[in-house]
């Protein structure tokens, strides 16, 4: 594990490189943030936090164009950032206020961004995959060339609506990459002891669907990967499927006793293989960015998730009238 | 001997077919297992093979003839032998068409579908009172179930591009139940989808699909085989516009035969209103009469939140009175009074109102004046005309097909007890099915059924005559 693979591109430029080290970076000082605001009872229920796990959103980011939709399991807070949704309104669903994205009505596990395309946020496990399934469909029934990233962990990939999915998406040949963020562990219970067969994405070979696994620590990694699936996608050659094998640092969710793993393992993938410090390292041995940049980077995220946080504390909790909003959508005037 | 065949029953709820074509003529030879004709029911057109063996002696029934009720004779098999001299004196009913007693099969002890009372009744009339749903002097066409649910699917997706039906066996197949019949030639492969047999996944993506912009329209085979996806019914379609602070709305429409079709036992055999109705987030239909199928289906599908619209099989074969107008729609979460009355209040919906209005017309007989009313949606229920008409006639009584614990018929109760307590005058029976898993036989499955009877006897019991 200690030796790191090269990068599948290696003509990064410097603006890029930094960009992907901001956006990483923003997500972990958020979640620790997060993590905080938990700790002090500000945020309630289950919080499920994505350090370690950064590379991934990243990285098929990166490779996304607007009008590409995502959508993800309960683990969310990184995708939202990724994809460009407001920190503050993120971290005030997490506060339930009537600031959040959900007007305090969702919390850390359902939240939405219509206008980011991100549709959740969802909190059975892996009931995301054909509702994600089916966003695709929308999309080439429109007749247009968004691709739709579906997200799920190795635990949700022995779910059988994954393959459900899978049939009816190769067979209709849809515009959908999916991810599947193999952290090695389905809360307590590791890949080994739930899956025989290793490799997750070769399951799709059984439905005739490509896929690859990509080293989800490396965020030009996972980019390359993400480009040519997309690539495949938009050329009305989906789905594609991505296994991104990375690793969560904290537990599944905030009360985690931690007996499943050793501490070790956990402390050995964050010195050797952290997915942050392996872009800081490019930034700096190739000279792209001095120790002065990456201070003053740190710090302009850390005001940026210090006013996320302070804005979740100030936003007042929903009115008392939300309690019956929202159950039922206007009615439609279809042709309107 | 000679053997007649008899027109066979194809399928649960057939009570009468077409002789489409005799693939054999008279003098031929028969061997069992021999396809000696098409039969066409409700539901498709199935090859009917000989069970003896013998030669075809006379043809009783003409192909083309329509509306030959099961078990009349077909045709006469001769054994070796025989002539089809001997066979004319004995041929009984040679003349199913001029059978005017259109009743008489149905006693057949064979012939469950039609032992039922609801089964065994002839085109469903409505009574004649005022019709608020279209305005006065409209003409009115006569229509089954099945072809309103058709024309309103086709109206809407003539209407609107982004409506298209889902499901199994709703293209190629012409529809399980028939109901999709002719839209795939209509509107193609595109916006009729043949889907695979997995409900959790064509469910999930459907509502994914409304998310992305669409109104689909889910068609479940039957709802017991939505139980494989009623995950995403609750938990996707009904909850997200909610946890979302109201920007995923999810305009679907999610619908099928619903509760007993006859002899097909507890798995297939099962009314989802209650456990629907039980969901904020979701909108329940469950329509008795064409004109509300097809004026319901229509707000559903316009609606813009996710709708239950619970069909029955047995109703898709009724026939009912149809507005012919060029936009006929029917609100959700009006019901409707389907007969005025003062003595007692029945509230029904769906194939319960067979049995609420059949009770109604005998208890008239009796000089006991019922009002029937239609909820028609079960949520949101508009228990306002309930209310209003149990002040006037101050008892209730509810019927429906489903099991009794968490019924509608409680939450009506309820409902009538908090709001009209001084009102009653007799404490409300809920008529329910009986709280049995659906058994397969004959005598059993009708005792599991609602009744007429049981209707008539709880309104003799709430207004104690």
């Amino acid at each position: 594990m200690a030796a790191r693979k090269t990068t599948g591109k290696s003509n990064v430029s410097a603006d890029e490189l930094l960009k992907y080290y901001k956006d990483m970076l923003l997500i972990r000082r958020f979640e620790e943030k997060a993590g905080q605001l938990y700790g002090m009872g500000l945020i309630g229920g289950f919080c499920h936090l994505y350090i370690g796990q950064e590379a991934v959103v990243v990285g098929l980011e990166a490779a996304a164009k607007d009008g590409d939709k995502r959508i993800t399991s309960y683990r969310d807070h990184g995708h939202m950032l990724a994809c460009g949704m407001d920190p503050k309104g993120v971290m005030a669903e997490l506060t339930g206020r009537e600031g959040g994205y959900s007007k305090g009505k969702g919390g850390s596990m359902h939240m939405f961004s219509k206008e980011k395309h991100f549709y959740g946020g969802h909190g059975i496990v892996g009931a995301q995959v054909p509702l994600g399934t089916g966003l695709g469909f929308a999309d080439k029934y429109k007749g247009n060339d968004n691709v739709t990233f579906v997200y799920f962990g190795d635990g949700a990939a022995n779910q059988g609506q994954v393959y459900e999915s899978y049939n009816m998406a190769e067979l209709w040949n849809l515009p959908v990459v999916y991810v599947i963020e193999n952290n090695q562990y389905a809360m307590g219970t590791s890949t080994k002891r739930s899956t025989k067969s290793p490799n997750l994405w070769e399951r799709g070979a059984a439905y005739g669907i490509k896929g690859e696994a990509v080293d989800g620590m490396d965020v030009m990694a996972v980019k390359a990967a993400g480009e040519k699936a997309i690539a495949a996608c938009r050329a009305g050659d989906g789905p594609y499927i991505l296994e991104v094998m990375t690793y969560r640092y904290r537990g599944h969710s905030m009360s985690d006793p931690a007996k499943y793993r050793t501490r070790e393992e956990v402390q050995k993938m964050r010195e050797e293989r952290d997915p942050i410090e392996r872009v800081r390292e490019m930034l700096t041995t190739g000279g792209l960015a001095t120790d002065e940049d990456l201070k003053a980077i740190d710090k302009e995220i850390k005001a940026v998730v210090n006013d996320s946080a302070e804005f979740a504390k100030d936003s007042p909790e929903p009115s008392l009238d939300e309690l019956w909003t929202d159950i039922y959508a206007a009615p439609q005037e279809a042709d309107a | 001997m000679a053997t007649e065949i008899l027109m066979p029953a194809l399928s649960p709820t057939m009570e009468e077919g077409t002789l489409a074509k005799w693939l054999v003529k008279e003098g031929d030879e028969i061997t069992s297992g021999m396809i000696i004709a098409e039969i066409e029911t409700d539901k498709a057109t199935m090859e009917f093979e000989a069970v003896d063996e013998g030669t075809m002696g006379k043809i009783l029934i003409d192909e083309g003839t329509e509306g030959v009720k099961v078990n009349t004779p077909i045709a006469v098999l001769l054994e070796e032998g025989e002539s089809a001299d001997d066979i004319k004196a004995s041929a009984p009913a040679s003349d199913a068409k001029a059978d005017e007693k259109a009743e008489e099969p149905a006693k057949s002890d064979s012939d469950v579908a039609a032992d039922k009372p609801v089964a065994a009744q002839p085109a469903a009339e409505l009574p004649s009172v005022p019709e608020p749903d279209w305005p006065e002097g409209t003409e009115m066409k006569s229509m089954t179930v099945r072809e309103a649910l058709r024309e309103a699917m086709a109206e809407e997706m003539r209407r609107n591009d982004t409506v298209f039906l889902m499901g199994e066996e709703v293209g190629e197949y012409q529809g399980a139940y028939k109901i999709s019949q002719g839209l795939l030639d209509e509107f193609g492969a595109k916006r009729v989808i043949d889907t695979p047999i997995t409900e959790a996944g064509f469910t999930g993506l459907a509502v994914g699909a409304a998310w992305g912009g669409l109104n689909p329209i889910v068609e479940f085979m039957t709802f017991n085989f939505a139980m494989q996806a009623i995950d995403h019914l609750i938990n996707s379609a009904a909850k997200t516009n909610y946890m979302s602070g109201g920007q995923l709305p999810c305009p679907i429409v999610f619908r099928g035969p619903n509760g007993a079709a006859a002899r097909v036992a507890a798995q297939h055999s099962q009314d989802y209103a209650a456990w629907y109705s039980h969901i904020p987030g979701l909108k329940v239909v469950m329509p008795y009469s064409a004109a509300d199928a097809k004026g319901l289906l229509k707000s559903a599908i316009r609606d813009g939140n996710p709708v239950v619209f619970l069909e029955n099989e047995i109703l898709y074969g009724r026939t009912f009175e149809v507005p012919d107008m060029d936009d006929f729609t029917v609100p959700i979460g009006k019901a409707r009074i389907a007969r005025q009355g003062k003595d007692v209040t029945i509230v029904s919906f769906g194939i319960g109102m067979t049995y609420a209005l059949e009770a109604a017309e005998k208890l008239a007989a009796d000089g006991i004046d019922a009002e029937v009313i239609d909820l028609r949606t079960i949520r949101p229920m508009d228990t306002a005309t309930i209310i209003s008409s149990v002040k006037k006639t101050n008892r209730l009584v509810t019927v429906e097909e489903g099991f009794p614990q968490s019924s509608v018929g409680n939450f009506i109760s309820a409902t009538v007890m908090m709001e009209a307590f001084d009102y009653l005058d007799a404490p409300v029976i809920n008529l329910c099915g009986k709280d049995v898993p659906m058994p397969y036989a004959a005598n059993l499955e009708k005792l599991a059924l609602i009744t007429t009877d049981e209707v008539i006897e709880a309104v003799h019991k709430v207004t104690y005559r």
